[in-house]
């Protein structure tokens, strides 16, 4: 294992030195799966319940992560005790690729600084030690919760930490400065002058990430200074907080002594789900990296000798297109090769983009190479989404015979028939981002949270809701909120028109199938008070 | 065969068309007559093999290392293993109502995780997490579903197909699953009864009048005891004589018995002792009769036979396991068939006759005498139309029912295209009066095609109570 360590490090790839490589069986994974393969999530019900999986469930549950390897420190993987040993070899470069990929990609960067799987376990323990205390209440808490991780700020977060320093805002140290100290705290020259000094002396020693270790000081000493320095900032522009950070500061439920436990439960699942988030973010590009160099490694490597038929099955079954459907391997390995090739022939530039023929587009090869380096830009810094949007073009799908498909039925013969819908890469391109993860924006709005009432918007995307949970979402944001919610979202109306009997429309079901469905948005409140459900147009 | 029955049915509408209906009953039976589509019980898409492998709603997210490289595939639980844990999380369940929030575990989900041809039907209890997520579009349907693809093909062609209905699975109206493996429904409808009663609070069985016992001790002369007894075994006795004498060398010559010098041992002597013998007796004959016409499409059959599993496995636990049940299936006939298998998957399309499934249950019950020895159930489940509007021919045959049945339960599962008007079943049965007239012995339960499970599990406390 050292040396495919050695040998990915020569390939390119970094990582850190420790690993911890498990062998599980059926009966490890049978504890293993309801808890993402991360052996010290904290305990739920609901992972013990068969989950109703057709509806939504990479919506509702974004973490999914139920890999073979999990981006811990050091990472762990897991390995199936009956592999064969060049199996286990392949995948162990599968395995660095993603390990790489955990610890090189941006979208990941606010999990490099702790161990999750620790975390998890003091998180586990302070959950079990609430639960011995509260009892069921605080599943209800989690259940509650989970209802909103999927809102959190992930990008806020991510912004917080890759701000290029100077740029930022710096608007946490004035006001600590100039308002906190002085006329909140009110200490004396000396105190004051200590502090300047002590902030100076974090920016020297840690750069980048001064200020924030100098904060995170302060909020010792001062525990209040947070939500004081949030309550000004409701007032002007300032951080953004995602509805569950909202709830945490603000609901003056939760701030009760008797209630501030939850809010540390609150806080274990906001950042659990913080932590899946850019897995599923980056799926195409994690599946197709780690594709990409166990194909390039293994390959290279001596313990191929004698399994080659063997490595050409697998491989080929991890990373063959489908005829029809999306397989984040295949995808993402061919992009990776092609936005390689693409780059050592300089076709990322405008000369290349300026040429109109065919033929001068495929010879083109300003032989600038470097290629390696490009992809090794890309993994640092794109995401599914940016490597769709910017690298899936026609010279790609055309190479590859991609197209999209649609299935219908075939009433005479009862069948459904897959049929090619268009080979032009707009198509392509939006039909894969349609499949991608995408949570609902959902955000409070101060201006109109009064009166207790809490005021949440949906922007509008072209997307309904799903309307079977609102109910029971919004119940629980109450519950932590401790006062009405409103949700103001747009629900589609859809008027038929039927051709045919303009009393009863259409005459036959088949017509009826014919009709033509319009929609039309109205933008509606639902409100939540009192775990009464209730929805007024606006 | 198909055509004969469309012929048939053409012949009826008629008929009828002759007599005078509304025009909103001549669109709604023409809706039925044109109807080609089937409402078999939405199935999770699944692989048929083959040279095309179609997408069984691939994405992106299905994908999992585990499962891709290493064959190791996620593994809930089955709930048997941890019943005890079931009943915690039933309890808890119940623990949320007197907080103040609804209820989160549902049971009677029929999940099929066999593989292949394996079918199994196993009643697991299951829960959703509920959150604010995008829902897809209501006017996409499922022809418009796009997915990616590559290789060959013109734009426009055709390149694979997959038939509606997997092979191996029930075909239309065929009846008889026969020896491809039994379904597993019993045992875990047992579970689900108990689950059902005990936590969703539903009633107990109330006996009226004279409590009858499931098994029952009636003394035959069938024990056989060797050296004395109540009545002596002759045959039997002759022939242990025999035996003996046979060892005993007496008996020189085959053909020239001679029985006076046999030698009798005490123990020879065979009698028959009285003594008790069990006989066990199904108490309930449940008959549960559907609509399967071709107006009850999808929401409606699976919300009817969502609601008839339950009750099914209610009953079961309730007569611990001594039901016996009868199901049929109607549209302009009715038919009986085997088991719940068939019952629950059958599809078919064509004109709705209420009265041909009461019909027929009579006739059963006349000719089998089953009124004499049980306690008869009828549920019936049915979207409300029928053709007979006035319910000329049905309340007759309802009345005969309500003779000797102990509770009929009718399910209507309106269809949401309705609005506020009522459907045909409901108005002639509050025409005639029935309802009031015995409540105890006539139940209605009228649900909307987006009835959840606690308004399934409600329904049948109004049904059955």
């Amino acid at each position: 294992m050292e040396g495919c360590k050695e040998r990915a490090r020569d390939g390119g790839l970094s990582f850190q030195d420790e690993t911890l490589e498990y062998i599980v069986t059926n009966r490890d994974l049978l504890e293993l799966s309801p808890k993402f393969m991360i052996p010290t999530l904290y305990d739920y019900w609901v992972h013990d319940v068969e989950i109703l999986k057709e509806k939504g469930r990479y919506e509702l549950y974004p973490g999914n992560p139920y890999e073979t390897v999990i981006n811990t420190r050091p990472p762990i993987s897991f390995y199936n005790d009956n592999n064969p040993d060049w199996l286990n070899v392949m995948i162990f470069y599968h395995v660095l690729g993603h390990i790489d990929f955990f610890q090189n990609n941006l979208f990941y960067r606010h999990t490099w600084d702790y161990d999750f799987a620790g975390e998890a376990l003091s998180n586990k323990r302070l959950i079990a030690q609430y639960r011995s205390e509260k009892g069921r209440w605080v599943d209800y808490v989690i259940e509650f919760a989970r209802g909103m991780d999927n809102l959190v700020g992930y990008f806020d977060e991510l912004t917080r930490l890759t701000e290029i320093p100077g740029t930022r805002g710096t608007g946490r140290m004035d006001y600590y400065f100039d308002i906190f100290l002085q006329e909140v705290k009110g200490v004396n020259i000396t105190e004051y002058i200590k502090e300047v000094d002590r902030y100076n002396d974090c920016i020297r020693r840690y750069k980048e990430l001064g200020e924030q270790s100098f904060f995170a000081d302060v909020i010792k000493q001062y525990p209040e200074f947070e939500s004081m320095y949030a309550k000004t900032l409701k007032a002007g522009p300032g951080r953004k907080l995602d509805p569950m950070q909202f709830v945490m500061e603000y609901s003056e439920f939760l701030n009760k002594d008797a209630n501030k436990w939850m809010k540390s439960v609150m806080q274990v699942v906001r950042n659990t789900s913080l932590f899946f988030q850019p897995q599923i973010r980056t799926k195409i590009m994690n599946e197709g990296w780690a594709s990409y160099w166990h194909e390039i490694l293994f390959m290279k490597d001596d313990r191929i000798k004698g399994h080659e038929v063997d490595f050409a099955r697998v491989n080929s079954g991890v990373t063959s297109l489908p005829r029809v459907g999306l397989n984040p391997y295949a995808l993402g390995m061919r992009l990776f090769y092609y936005i390689e090739e693409m780059a050592d022939r300089g076709k990322y530039s405008y000369e290349f983009q300026k040429i109109q023929s065919a033929r001068d587009r495929k010879d083109f090869d300003a032989e600038t190479r470097g290629g390696k380096d490009f992809i090794f830009h890309v993994r640092e810094n794109f995401s599914d989404f940016m490597l769709i949007n910017t690298f899936v073009d026609q010279d790609f799908v055309t190479r590859n015979d991609l197209f999209t498909a649609s299935r219908r039925l075939n009433r005479q013969k009862m069948v459904w028939e897959y049929v090619v819908q268009s080979r032009k890469a707009d198509d392509y391109r939006q039909m894969l981002m349609d499949s991608l993860y995408h949570p609902p924006r959902i955000t409070v709005d101060p201006e109109k949270t009064t009166n207790h009432t809490l005021y949440l918007v949906h922007r509008f995307e072209e997307k309904p809701l799903v309307k079977d949970f609102i109910q029971n979402t919004l119940m629980g944001i109450e519950y932590l909120w401790g006062g009405p919610v409103q949700l103001e979202t747009s629900d589609a109306v859809v008027t038929r028109t039927y051709p045919g009997h303009p009393l009863y429309g259409a005459a036959t079901a088949a017509a009826a199938e014919e009709a033509t469905a319009k929609v039309t948005w109205q933008r509606v409140v639902y409100y939540m008070e009192n775990r009464k459900l209730g929805k007024k147009n606006i | 065969m198909e055509f004969m029955k469309k012929k048939h049915l053409l012949k009826l509408y008629q008929e009828l068309k002759q007599q005078g209906i509304s025009p909103e009953m001549d669109f709604r039976m023409r809706l039925e007559l044109d109807h080609e589509g089937d409402h078999d019980v939405e199935e999770p898409a699944r692989g048929v093999g083959g040279p095309f492998m179609p997408p069984q709603d691939d994405r992106f997210y299905d994908f999992d290392d585990l499962a891709v490289l290493q064959g190791l595939h996620r593994i809930q639980p089955p709930y048997v293993t941890s019943l005890s844990s079931i009943d915690e999380l039933l309890e808890r369940d119940r623990q949320r109502e007197t907080d103040g929030f609804p209820r989160k575990i549902r049971v009677g989900r029929l999940v099929k995780p066999g593989k292949g041809k394996k079918d199994k039907v196993v009643v697991v209890p299951t829960t959703v997490e509920e959150k604010l997520i995008h829902d897809r579009l209501p006017e996409s349907t499922e022809e418009e579903q796009t997915a990616g693809g590559s290789g060959e093909g013109e734009e426009g062609e055709v390149i694979g197909e997959q038939p509606v209905r997997v092979p191996g699975q029930e075909g239309a109206g065929e009846a008889g699953e026969g020896g491809v493996g039994k379904h597993e429904i019993e045992s875990s409808a047992y579970d689900l009864g108990k689950i059902l009663t005990e936590k969703f609070e539903l009633p107990n069985l109330k006996d009226k009048g004279k409590k009858r016992s499931f098994t029952r001790y009636t003394y035959e002369m069938t024990d056989r005891n060797r050296g004395f007894g109540q009545i002596l075994d002759k045959k039997a006795t002759l022939k242990r004589i025999l035996e003996t004498n046979i060892n005993l060398g007496n008996i020189p010559d085959l053909y020239r018995i001679d029985s006076t010098h046999f030698l009798i041992s005490p123990s020879d002597l065979v009698y028959r002792v009285l003594s008790p013998e069990r006989d066990y007796q199904s108490q309930a004959m449940v008959f549960f009769i559907r609509d399967y016409s071709g107006s009850m499409s999808g929401k409606c059959t699976e919300l009817v036979v969502t609601q008839h599993v339950l009750i099914y496995s209610w009953l079961l636990y309730q007569y611990s396991q001594q039901v016996e049940s009868r199901f049929i299936l109607h549209d302009t006939d009715a038919q009986e068939v085997p088991d719940f298998y068939t019952y629950y998957n059958s599809k078919v399309a064509g004109g709705t006759k209420v009265v041909s499934g009461y019909r027929l249950v009579n006739e059963i019950v006349e000719k089998d005498r089953l009124d004499m020895d049980y306690n008869i159930y009828i549920f019936h489940g049915t979207d409300g139309d029928d053709w007979d509007t006035y319910g000329k021919e049905t309340v007759p045959e309802l009345k005969k029912m309500l003779a000797y049945a102990n509770r009929i339960g009718i399910t209507i599962a309106e269809h949401s295209y309705l609005g506020e008007s009522r459907t045909e079943v409901e108005k002639y049965l509050i025409r005639s009066g029935l309802l009031e007239e015995k409540p105890n012995l006539l139940r209605l339960d009228i649900i909307r095609e987006d009835a959840d499970e606690p308004r399934l599990i409600d329904g049948i406390k109004r049904l059955i109570s």
